[in-house]
């Protein structure tokens, strides 16, 4: 089971803070689903989700500047 | 695994806006990795007191007036357009509206995220406040030097 999280009505600095915290609270091996819109949160959320080591599995845009990110603990 | 890049994060203003602005840096930085120290001196102890509204903590006469007079985490002022206090309240009103994190919402974050909080010996002192007049999250009250030994290979701003 994915747990699904939508940051698509946060600002900075909650777009990143929300992604760290469900990951932070995720068993490794699970799944987070990110809904995310582009600009700064496309640009740098994945980034910022390698960067900590998790696996950016898909990143594939959904339309309407919304895009979703899935990454594996 | 390279070692994880450091901020440490001088918390002098009493602000409303300038505390925000520091909040924010601070969990952004979290969020993206890094390992985060706030060290609150002077105005920014505010922030930090348990009682969130005015009260009279101190020793002596002066430092409960100036407590009195300073605040807490409820009253702080904003730096410009304060009009006796009503700014940081409709500045509030407008965060919520545009989905922008409020104070207490950073502050959550922060704790949750595990910021290092310090408090200042040397201002502690003057406004004759103790550890348990502050906050459960403030780690240790501590002076510059350990707080440069600390921040020995960090980014440290001052706000």
């Amino acid at each position: 089971m994915s747990k699904i999280l939508d940051i698509t009505k946060e600002t900075c600095p909650m777009t990143f803070v929300k992604v760290k915290l469900a990951l932070s609270r995720m068993a490794t091996g699970e799944q987070l689903v990110v809904h995310l819109k582009e600009g700064e949160p496309l640009n740098n959320v994945p980034a910022s989700c390698e960067e900590q080591g998790y696996h950016v599995e898909a990143l594939r845009a959904l339309g309407d500047g919304v895009h979703e990110l899935i990454v594996r603990k | 695994m390279t070692a994880k890049k450091k901020l440490s994060i001088v918390c002098f203003s009493g602000d409303y806006d300038k505390v925000i602005a520091a909040y924010t840096i601070a969990t952004g930085a979290m969020a993206t990795n890094r390992e985060v120290t706030m060290f609150f001196t002077f105005w920014g102890l505010n922030v930090l007191k348990k009682q969130q509204g005015r009260s009279w903590l101190g020793k002596d006469v002066l430092s409960r007036a100036f407590n009195f007079l300073m605040g807490g985490r409820n009253t702080l002022p904003l730096s410009r357009l304060n009009f006796g206090g009503i700014s940081p309240k409709l500045m509030q009103g407008m965060m919520k509206k545009n989905h922008v994190a409020t104070l207490p919402e950073l502050i959550e974050a922060a704790s949750a995220l595990g910021v290092r909080i310090y408090a200042c010996e040397m201002a502690m002192h003057i406004l004759g406040l103790r550890q348990e007049d502050l906050v459960d999250e403030v780690e240790d009250v501590v002076g510059v030097a350990t707080f440069l030994n600390e921040s020995e290979d960090a980014h440290i701003i001052f706000i």
